[in-house]
């Protein structure tokens, strides 16, 4: 396997016949695109992104957006941006620092430079750089005249009149033809990288289908850009990264960002369970995506209720819960705060119920369109009383898949609420993922009561809605107009087995602890250790810290230096096995974006001297920085 | 118009997806082995009797009806019922409701709620219920005091009200509930009283046969902590002069003889109580089905906040408008006739795939 930790990898000259030009062969590249929110940085980096996936490279991707629809233009707080790195091998990170830069204006040069490498590449649109719009970030001389990027390889491009120029025959306003300035950049970046094309212009003749003007001058803005990369003397080389054939086991792969996933997961859930999927949520950044998603696909009698606020969110799926549909809502950190009533109820209820937690910066707003893993111990436990709510973390984007199978599985079999606990790096995030075969998803069936489960003392048959499975202690699932088996529940205590009201301190004391060993005995995956060398330290994450973890985990393995990899996707329950495999090291470091709450409850159960490593900045660990952290550990 | 809206459908009869009972009910199969425990006298019990009284009017499967409700001492009343049922949370019941009812309409969907569980904690799903029209049938038992925490004022306590929380008075303007409900787009909407079993039943089961949300106003007594709230519009000879009962297509008149009677100033449009002789050509006849709820509205604001005279009880408004949970429906079978039914693989394939050999 090649390793993440080899830098740009500088092969002999590989030139192919259609270009006149020198081709150079790389191990992999990060590419960053910045422009204004109003730039179309997000469009330009899909494209790439579907480029480069068609053409069979691993890739990940980071957007990273304002929270503001529209910033004012041409501010340090209105850039957007998009990372995309790609290999010709398997790659876990969206990349630490871009080895390309494009700055569509002085304000994206200036918000991104200071992680360009020196040496690494810079495209710039010049036309943006007048003097009142340099002047509007704080650069009083030119950054290009005054030599403050002499150890970059800056590439000056008139994108914005080159684009307008291209488009001259189109009859549009100058106004309207700079809009496609980024497909321009696109077109200059796809020769650069020898992208395959026809995606990008098939896709804008199917987004601009009622506007085929449109549709057409993108597409010769974007071959315009591709042309001058092949004509211009300033771009003398382009780069080939070879297909990351060997990183990928046989298949039919896609690319998928988290929150797709993770729609097609619920979607997956329902037809696996034999039930229909109803979500009941109120918009949030950044989950609404799956809103948006499941409201596509009614044909799947999918039922999506978009509700006056987060409680009528959540109360509207526990209802559809009561009356047997796979009841899921979907939020972020304030909306979770804002359902916490409505779980502790589901709790008492024991009816499955999917909540679905896109974490982002908090407290409070926070940050609504940065990452964060803060809301663990809010999932844990933010809730009045001894409420226990299974949690399921997933790793990747397109783990956000099997991990909404996973909540759905433990939500139906137990009739429990799940959190499902991604973030906004993993929902917006891309990576290639192999397609499941349907025929091999997991059997989520789960049958309803239709008769009496309990003889009385006389005789009679009746119908105990809080007589347990054994096994699962699971309650049973009667729902109305099952005759006979006409049941009342509610948020006050009940009597053991009856269901009835009981303010018995006996009952209660029963109830509460039975509500906890169900929890407590859901059946989760024993952890598996990474450990080829007999570490004798350890580093445990869980969600999307995977990447940058993993990474960090290859570097030090690279450099020799034993260190074993965990990572956990059920935090509550835990897997059996945590305890001994804690126990089996001598230092465990878990790296974490919050202030250390996995570190918390890890200490507090197993008493072992774990360290937590923490970042809260609103971005992903840097594989580098983690790696550093890690040698740290291993030598004190 | 594009190809993905969809025009209103026409409601089903009303109750028609709900499966009928097999064999002939009585009161006594609505109720259920649990021991009633509200307090000695109090109005729910009217209430509690009226709805068992009236159920097997209905004809519906048992099964297939769902009590619902939030809160408070009326929000007990689920666990009294025979019937499916849920005891929520405060002020959520007509959320968790609408999740019901817009699975599954083949239920009928109740809701019971009071007046600091549907106007207080949960006012904003109330207007929201009533705004979507979804099929739910909602009891607002409105006693003007908050029971269960024994005695604070809630936000249909008049002005000045004395009370634990307010030993000074209540500083607060009351919501008028019927006004609020007109004011969140019902399209139905009644007011009745829990000792009047007759009008009760009558009210309850014109809601139930109204497709969509109806909203039926329960003036409910409280005898611990608000006792004689409705007195004057209960006592034989006080009612007749207070109450104006409305009857669709009849003329708006009240009081012994039908003395009395509800015009319309033509400068103000505002409505006035008059004596009916010498008035009779300009007396208002109740049209509960009036497209707009101008009138509707004016007639909610008669009574006299303080003294309660001149109030109307009966069907406010009853019109038509299109169901939101029959729309849903709708959708889901447009789509499905539009694209099929949702096929999984080819959903998680997409468009944009490539393919590693092995």
């Amino acid at each position: 396997m090649t390793v993440d930790t080899v830098d740009v990898e500088w092969a002999d000259p590989a030139p192919i016949p259609v270009r006149s030009k020198e081709v150079r062969r790389l191990g992999r590249v990060i590419i960053r695109f910045a422009g204004d929110s109003g730039d179309g940085m997000q469009l330009t980096g899909d494209r790439f992104t579907s480029e480069t996936a068609s053409f069979g490279n691993d890739l990940s991707t980071l957007p990273n957006f304002p929270a503001e629809i529209r910033a004012p233009a041409g501010t340090l707080p209105g850039v957007s941006s998009f990372q995309l790195h790609f290999a010709d091998h398997d790659i876990l990170t969206p990349g630490d620092a871009p080895d390309v830069l494009v700055a569509m204006n002085p304000a994206a040069l200036k918000a991104n430079i200071a992680d360009v490498p020196r040496g690494g590449e810079v495209i710039v649109n010049t036309d943006e750089f007048a003097k009142r719009a340099m002047a509007k970030v704080g650069y009083d001389v030119s950054p290009l005249e005054d030599g403050s990027l002499d150890g970059y390889r800056v590439h000056p491009v008139p994108l914005t009149t080159l684009t307008v120029e291209a488009l001259k025959e189109f009859g549009l306003s100058r106004k309207e033809a700079e809009r496609s300035k980024n497909m321009f950049a696109l077109g200059l970046l796809s020769w650069m990288y020898h992208r395959p094309t026809e995606g990008t212009e098939t896709f804008l003749r199917s987004k601009f289908a009622k506007r085929p003007q449109i549709a057409e001058a993108n597409i010769t803005a974007f071959r315009a850009g591709w042309n001058f990369g092949e004509t211009t003397e300033d771009f003398a080389v382009s780069y080939e990264i070879a297909p990351a054939t060997a990183a990928f086991a046989p298949g039919v792969y896609r690319n998928i960002s988290g929150n797709l996933a993770l729609s097609y997961g619920l979607i997956a859930a329902s037809r696996q369970a034999g039930l229909p999927l109803y979500l009941g949520s109120y918009p949030i950044t950044p989950a609404s995506d799956i809103l948006h998603e499941l409201s596509r696909h009614k044909n799947f009698g999918v039922r999506t209720f978009q509700a006056e606020d987060e409680i009528a969110g959540i109360g509207a799926a526990l209802g559809a819960a009561f009356g047997g549909a796979l009841a899921v809502t979907t939020t972020s950190g304030p909306g979770v705060a804002l359902k916490s009533e409505t779980i502790g109820l589901a709790v008492s209820l024991e009816l499955p119920l999917v909540v679905v937690d896109i974490q982002r910066g908090g407290p409070s707003t926070g940050l609504p369109t940065k990452t964060e893993q803060a809301d663990l111990l809010q999932a844990m436990y933010g809730r009045n009383g001894e409420a226990p709510v299974p949690v399921v973390a997933p790793r990747t984007p397109a783990d956000c898949f099997d991990a909404a199978l996973d909540a759905a599985r433990i939500a139906l079999a137990y009739r429990t609420p799940v959190f499902l606990l991604s973030d906004g790096y993993l929902a917006n995030g891309s990576e290639p993922w192999r397609i499941p075969d349907t025929a091999e998803l997991p059997d989520l069936t789960t049958p309803f009561a239709t008769g009496p489960n309990h003889t009385l003392a006389d005789g009679t048959e009746v119908f105990w809605p809080y007589k347990r499975d054994p096994d699962t202690l699971a309650r049973p699932w009667a729902v109305p107009g099952t005759a006979g088996l006409e049941h009342r529940i509610g948020g006050i205590e009940k009597q053991d087995g009856t269901g009835n009201i009981s303010y018995d301190p006996a009952n209660h004391e029963h109830m509460v602890r039975t509500r906890q060993a169900k929890i407590d005995n859901i059946a989760v995956p024993d952890l598996t250790v990474d450990d080829p060398d007999g570490a004798r330290l350890l580093v445990l994450g869980w969600g999307s810290t995977y990447g940058p973890i993993t990474a960090a985990v290859r570097r030090l393995r690279t450099e020799g230096l034993p260190v074993a990899q965990a990572h956990l996707r059920h935090l509550n329950p835990f897997p059996a096995n945590l305890g001994a495999v804690l126990a089996a090291y001598d230092r465990i470091v878990i790296p974490e974006m919050n202030l250390g709450q996995l570190t918390s409850l890890i200490r507090a159960r197993y008493l072992v001297d774990a360290r937590a490593h923490t970042q809260v900045n609103g971005m992903p660990f840097k594989a580098e920085q983690l790696a550093t952290v890690l040698k740290e550990a291993l030598h004190d | 118009m594009t190809d993905t809206q969809t025009a209103p459908t026409p409601a089903p009869a009303p109750l028609s997806l709900v499966p009928a009972a097999q064999a002939r009910q009585s009161a006594k199969d609505f109720k259920s082995d649990q021991e009633v425990r509200w307090c000695p006298g109090c109005g729910d019990y009217a209430v509690l009797a009226a709805v068992q009284g009236f159920m097997p009017t209905l004809g519906l499967a048992r099964e297939n009806i769902v009590f619902v409700s939030g809160i408070g001492c009326s929000s007990r009343f689920p666990y009294y019922m025979n019937t499916y049922g849920m005891h929520s949370i405060h002020g959520r019941a007509p959320a968790i409701a609408t999740g019901l009812a817009t699975s599954r309409q083949d239920l009928s969907v109740w809701v019971v709620t009071g007046d600091g569980d549907a106007l207080s904690i949960g006012g904003n799903h109330l207007i929201h219920a009533l705004r979507r029209n979804v099929n739910l049938k909602i009891l607002l038992f409105n006693n003007r005091i908050y029971g269960l925490t024994k005695g604070q004022y809630s936000p249909t306590s008049e002005t000045g009200k004395l009370t634990k929380s307010s030993p000074m008075g209540s500083l607060e303007a009351p919501f008028n509930p019927v006004s609020l409900a007109l004011g969140a787009e019902a399209s139905f909407v009644a007011r009745t009283v829990d000792s009047d079993r007759k009008h009760l039943t009558d009210v309850l089961q014109q809601a139930a046969l109204h497709p969509g949300t109806a909203l039926v106003e329960i003036y409910q007594n409280c005898n611990i902590f608000n006792d004689g709230a409705f007195e004057v519009l209960k006592d034989r000879d006080q009612a007749a002069e207070a109450v104006i009962r409305l009857e669709h297509g009849q003329p708006i008149r009240f009081g012994t003889d039908h003395h009395k009677g509800v015009v319309r100033d033509p400068a103000t449009g505002d409505l006035h109580v008059v004596e009916a002789a010498g008035n009779e050509d300009r007396i208002l006849t109740h049209d509960a089905h009036a497209t707009h709820p101008t009138t509707a509205f004016a007639l909610s604001r008669l009574a006299d906040p303080d003294t309660l005279h001149h109030t109307p009880i009966g069907v406010f408004r009853s019109i038509q408008r299109p169901v939101y949970d029959t729309q849903m429906t709708h959708q889901l079978d447009t789509a499905t006739q539009q694209h099929g039914p949702g096929d999984l693989t080819t959903l998680l394939t997409g468009n944009d795939t490539w393919t590693v050999a092995g």
